[in-house]
């Protein structure tokens, strides 16, 4: 291991017991981990998103901090995915935009997205069914490589570089969100708590400033959402900064240091968990509200 | 992986690496066979490659009773005929087998290249005259140009209308070589080049009645392809292909430049089916319209679905299969169409993966991987530990 690049990051004092800083290390050996907790990661502009007749955002505006957990939460067609889907690239906003670091995403390819920093996983696990949990992540470690057709083809001095780097990477990933057992097997064989850890592993593959998950406890049992909240806490304590959509308000509450609320493409409520418990107007939304 | 004997250590975490070897291959139901040769090492995987590779050019000099498709059809001609539907299902493979594009109009390609061959080798032409051998890597260069031009605007496309389109581009080209008048129609090109070389007897070495060193050279092509085929496929560009064909928009999300790669799959796969097209001008001397129909498109679909989509060696053998059945059973040449669309059906009912199914190797150091796997059970705890015996 005479190459084993060596991460510029010392541990945080702070990080919680579970997190093996070794393959936090290993995982993302060229990130900067951020310096400034605190300063503003993506800022979401009056984003505006139609479809036809159908507002499905409406002037949308709230920050994303760097190294925050930021919950993304309102009831059923509220407009959550949409966010998350503008962000990324799948649908253009019809107004307003998004900043990534100051700059507009506008009208960047998806995987250009991804370079620049914003990594998701999907509400419907979208694996590679075909290949296998390693391979799976190794896509999203070829984000970041360099080799193309040629350098495949005439098997470079990098392509062995990246590829070598690219087994031990997706070990440590797969060995952080804890499936690294299973990485010879095929996605599409691997159970459903798996699957839903893989797509996080292949996300932080792609070594993103800012990862969103799509509701990564849907059809958890109350043990595996425990398990994905210290997972959710060990990935930011690594340095990443997370918005999270969930409808599961013990998770949200759980895990979130800040709560967005929208209802009908609307931002109904932005603050600390224990200020949108209490807040009449959530409330109001989630339960209907009183004649 | 510090204490016991070295080499305990290192079989059993042999054993275990084979085991994860099997969990890989389960969904395929050839299990026998391709577990024994994943269970080889890689000497004996060489070793069996260069027998198979002898035994292959050793083919049509061997005149096997039952096998052979004489006296209906000269063998060492239908050798030649199978390896460059063998080169063309290759070609497609990448296509529609890794990168999941439905291209049924491949005979497009596959005309440019003869019509390449044709038009610089011909007296025919009035073109400037080169070596036939020259013709090989201009009609790939040539068909990589239209690959990509009909790339561009269509690979937006998906699935059924990309099938659509790719079918006019097959019948665009033929309806081309009809009304250009450069491109001399029914009447054809002639006489059209071959490789130097000469017998003692003074005729040509690839005479077009002689099938044997067309079949050479055909393999020869082949095994070149197949080399660089597997580069591409253990690397970044394989997998982002079986990406792209899974989940087009989640591999876009990852990062995969998926439109980029649909091209390199699109332009390799032209590349191929056009050098075999200018083969196939060589060996038969002659070139005009009347052979590059839908069908054509049809029986190269057919044998890349036969073999196996997404494997290469599965897609020889759906080629060679393809030539060699009407080939050998000639008095049911004339139903060709009818027999291969019910062994479709039947294949898609028993084996809808193809006679080889099986998945490609995607990874460059996949032994690495999978013995660092085995490790990791061996001391589940400690990774450090494992990544040190993963050296």
């Amino acid at each position: 291991m005479t190459d084993q690049p060596v991460s510029p990051a010392t541990p945080k004092p702070d990080a919680p017991p579970p997190l093996d800083s070794e393959v936090a290390q290993l995982a993302a050996a060229e990130r900067e981990i951020a310096v400034d907790v605190g300063d503003k990661l993506v800022e979401i502009q009056n984003l505006t998103v139609r479809f036809g007749g159908l507002t499905a955002l409406d002037d949308v505006t709230f920050d994303i901090r760097r190294g925050e957990i930021l919950g993304l939460i309102g009831p059923n067609g509220a407009g959550k995915t949409t966010c998350f889907n503008a962000m990324t690239g799948v649908y253009r906003p019809s107004s307003g935009g998004v900043l990534l670091e100051g700059e507009p995403i506008g009208r960047s390819k998806q995987h250009k997205i991804t370079r620049r920093g914003i990594a998701r996983t999907f509400q419907n696990v979208r694996l590679f069914g075909e290949m296998t949990a390693l391979e799976n992540v190794v896509v999203g470690l070829d984000a970041r490589h360099k080799v193309g057709v040629w350098g495949s083809l005439f098997r470079t001095p990098r392509l062995y570089r990246e590829e070598k780097n690219a087994i031990d990477r997706g070990m440590a990933l797969l060995e952080f969100v804890g499936i690294a057992d299973k990485a010879a097997v095929q996605a599409s064989a691997l159970p459903y708590g798996y699957q839903r850890r893989l797509e996080i592993a292949r996300a932080l593959a792609t070594d993103p400033k800012l990862l969103c998950l799509d509701e990564p406890a849907a059809g958890f049992n109350p043990a595996e959402k425990e398990e994905l909240m210290e997972l959710i806490r060990t990935i930011r304590a690594d340095g990443y900064t997370v918005l999270l959509i969930e409808h599961d308000m013990r998770l949200v509450m759980g895990v979130t240091d800040r709560i967005v609320v929208l209802e009908f493409g609307k931002k109904i409520a932005d603050g600390l968990p224990k200020d949108i418990r209490n807040d009449p107007t959530v409330i109001a939304a989630y339960l209907g509200e009183e004649d | 992986m510090s204490t016991g004997t070295p080499m305990g250590g290192a079989s059993e975490s042999q054993a275990r690496a084979d085991e994860l070897v099997d969990e890989i291959t389960k969904p395929s139901r050839l299990r026998g066979l391709s577990d024994w040769w994943n269970h080889l090492p890689r000497v004996g995987q060489w070793g069996f490659l260069l027998i198979a590779v002898a035994a292959a050019f050793a083919l049509p000099l061997v005149n096997i009773p039952l096998v052979t498709t004489e006296p209906g059809n000269n063998w060492p001609l239908a050798c030649a005929e199978m390896a460059r539907y063998a080169l063309v299902a290759i070609g497609l493979n990448v296509v529609v087998g890794q990168a999941g594009l439905l291209d049924l109009g491949y005979v497009g390609f596959f005309a440019v290249g003869a019509y390449v061959a044709a038009l610089w080798t011909s007296p025919d032409s009035t073109m400037v005259h080169i070596p036939y051998l020259l013709t090989l890597p201009l009609a790939a260069m040539v068909t990589v140009v239209f690959g990509v031009l009909l790339g561009i605007p269509t690979l937006r496309l998906r699935g059924d209308y990309l099938a659509i389109v790719t079918l006019g581009f097959g019948e665009i080209i033929r309806l081309l070589a009809t009304i250009i008048p450069a491109l001399k129609g029914q009447v054809g090109f002639q006489q059209i080049g071959r490789p130097p070389g000469e017998n003692a007897d003074g005729n040509p070495v690839f005479a077009n009645s002689e099938g044997a060193p067309w079949y050479w050279l055909t393999i020869t092509v082949i095994i070149v392809v197949m080399i660089a085929l597997g580069n591409l496929e253990r690397s970044r560009v394989g997998r982002n292909w079986i990406a792209l064909r899974e989940d087009e928009d989640a591999a876009e999300i990852m990062g995969v430049p998926t439109f980029r790669y649909k091209l390199w799959a699109f332009g390799i796969g032209a590349a191929l089916g056009g050098s075999a097209g200018a083969i196939a001008a060589g060996q038969i001397g002659f070139v005009n319209n009347q052979r590059f129909d839908v069908q054509m498109s049809i029986m190269f679909l057919v044998a890349v679905v036969l073999g196996g989509q997404g494997n290469k060696f599965g897609a020889i053998i759906g080629g060679a299969l393809v030539a060699y059945i009407p080939l050998r059973f000639t008095a049911i040449a004339e139903y060709k169409y009818l027999i291969f669309g019910a062994v479709l059906v039947v294949l898609m009912i028993f084996r809808p993966q193809g006679l080889f199914g099986k998945r490609p190797h995607l990874l460059t150091f996949e032994r690495r991987a999978h013995k660092r796997i085995a490790n990791l059970a061996d001391a589940p705890t400690s990774a450090p530990a494992a990544k040190e015996a993963g050296q």
